[in-house]
């Protein structure tokens, strides 16, 4: 070959990195500084967010039960821990629990990404993203894995979004009322434009775990060739039923099913007048 | 199957060195049969060049027969073309049609530098390997044959594994540039085996570690199991992160130990 490349030096010979190994960090911090462990702590967090995903969904089914029912699930929520732990403290736990994975599931998103990004953006001396000029032709990423960087920000301002909807009534042109959940979905999601960002970020949710369920197998290293073909089955199923749970909301509350009029504390227009109606309403059943 | 002649036209990827920008020519490859390999329509072409006094396209290729590992080139946006399982030297013109328009490209990644045309630098796939894809062995006399007991399923994957010829066609197809497959087959028909077990989680951490110096991380696309000519499953790599982690445990440095 030497004869060939008259120019070829110790440069083709001797490649240089494209990134500089740091000291080893002790045990298990030295996980996070490859990409594979990166990618491993990727997947838990996203099992994890995962099974919020899915006991958020499970959750808010209580809004078929009525007005009654979302403010009986809301508190049994902030009851957590039954009586032992004071109330709305596991809450609290599981909530900053969430945000510590959804910024690791994050961090490792993007810290990845980079990596891969210095790995292709000097291909063959184009610069920018790795192209082929003469045309790239996927044969096996589909649309889903192709699109998990660009899915994962439509969630995150999703969330943003969905917190100061629902959580923080920064939205004014919903009436919020902290301790009417069941009104506060009502009124917001019986608002069209609002109805579309919802379900436009569920597909992009349900895109999103198509991928991530089944990479989350690869990544971990859980392959076993008996099950390995259950594997692609289960992500589908996961996001298709996500996917279904979570627009039956925007949905049902477009077509009148989720309704403010079925609200029986709708006037209420304070966080203690809510919670005081839907309890006299709740001590009303109990006496008959 | 009779011969038959198809006029194609190429678009090369032309580029004069690493340090050169690098564009596409054009050319007309006349007449060429059906029965000829890929390379050989383009050492036909090369002679062309030769006789107009033009330089001719610079491509690597060594064995011809798919073993070898040095062809490397990106027909119509997929490492070794179309088929499925061959590499580039295996492809035949009978896959074209009369008429057709090919692009070929070299194998892209940053740590793949164009030396020149279509010949690209893949020493940062031997780094990888002179990272951990060795044993060590006694080299005394010749060891008695069957003194080392390899289980039938274990020998089959090692196999599977070692088919890989290290063409870097996995790193080309890949988005994200990663050698995820070569490394984890070269990792796993060593970690498979009897001989492989007394460095195997000395190797995989350092053979991942040196391949994280170079490449980009893997999405689990599938790209690369699709551009591979050997086929080498992507199961390699999930048994490469399993065994990451589960090296990182093993070789975690007690407190009180020293090195």
């Amino acid at each position: 070959m030497a004869q060939t490349l008259p120019n070829a030096g110790s440069d083709f010979r001797d490649p240089q990195p494209i990134r500089t190994r740091k000291k080893a960090l002790p045990f298990p911090l030295n996980i996070w500084q490859s990409a594979i462990g990166r990618k491993w702590v990727m997947a838990l967090t996203g099992v994890g967010l995962l099974g919020f995903v899915l006991a958020h969904m499970i959750g808010n089914f209580h809004v078929f039960e009525g007005a009654v029912g979302m403010h009986e699930y809301a508190e049994l929520l902030r009851e957590l821990g039954g009586g032992i732990i004071p109330r709305t403290w596991l809450l609290w736990v599981l909530r900053f629990g969430l945000i510590a994975m959804f910024g690791l599931h994050i961090a490792a998103a993007y810290t990845t990404k980079e990596i891969s990004r210095h790995a292709s953006d000097k291909a063959g001396y184009i610069g920018g993203e790795k192209s082929y000029p003469g045309g790239r032709d996927y044969v096996a990423a589909n649309y889903a894995s192709r699109t998990m960087r660009w899915t994962g920000p439509i969630i995150l301002f999703y969330l943003i979004f969905h917190l100061a909807d629902l959580t923080w009534g920064f939205i004014p042109s919903t009436d919020y009322v902290r301790g009417d959940p069941y009104g506060n979905l009502a009124n917001s999601l019986g608002n069209l434009p609002v109805a579309i960002i919802y379900i436009i970020a569920n597909g992009a949710l349900a895109l999103h775990i198509f991928h991530g369920a089944w990479s989350l197998f690869q990544s971990l290293g859980l392959n076993n060739p008996k099950y390995n073909q259950a594997r692609r089955g289960l992500a589908a199923g996961l996001a298709g039923v996500i996917l279904i749970g979570n627009l039956s909301f925007p949905i049902l509350s477009q077509t009148g099913v989720i309704d403010q009029s079925k609200n029986p504390c709708a006037a209420e227009t304070t966080e203690e007048g809510a919670v005081a109606c839907f309890e006299a309403l709740i001590h009303e059943e109990e006496g008959e | 199957m009779s011969e038959t002649l198809i006029n194609i036209t190429l678009d090369v990827w032309r580029q004069n060195g690493p340090a050169d920008a690098g564009h596409f020519e054009t050319y007309e490859a006349k007449e060429i049969s059906t029965d000829s390999s890929f390379l050989e329509m383009l050492d036909i072409v090369n002679e062309q060049l030769i006789d107009a006094g033009k330089i001719p396209i610079t491509f690597e290729s060594d064995c011809r027969e798919g073993i070898c590992g040095t062809c490397s080139l990106m027909i119509n946006g997929q490492a070794h073309g179309p088929n499925k399982g061959q590499a580039t030297c295996q492809l035949h013109m009978r896959t074209f049609k009369n008429g057709d328009h090919i692009t070929i490209e070299p194998f892209r990644a940053t740590s793949f530098p164009v030396i020149k045309d279509l010949a690209v630098s893949r020493a940062a796939m031997d780094k990888i390997q002179h990272a951990g894809g060795y044993i060590t062995v006694a080299t005394g006399s010749a060891p008695d044959a069957n003194l080392t007991q390899v289980p039938k399923e274990a020998a089959d994957l090692a196999m599977d594994a070692a088919q890989c010829i290290g063409c870097g066609a996995c790193v080309a197809a890949c988005p994200n540039s990663a050698a995820q497959l070569f490394t984890s087959a070269k990792i796993n028909h060593l970690n498979l085996l009897p001989q492989g077990q007394s460095e195997r989680w000395k190797r995989v951490e350092e053979m991942v570690d040196t391949m994280e110096d170079f490449f980009g991380t893997c999405t689990n696309h599938g790209e690369c199991y699709e551009a591979c000519p050997k086929e080498i499953s992507l199961d390699f790599i999930a048994f490469m992160n399993r065994d990451y982690v589960k090296a990182k445990i093993k070789n975690r440095k007690l407190a009180g130990q020293n090195g």
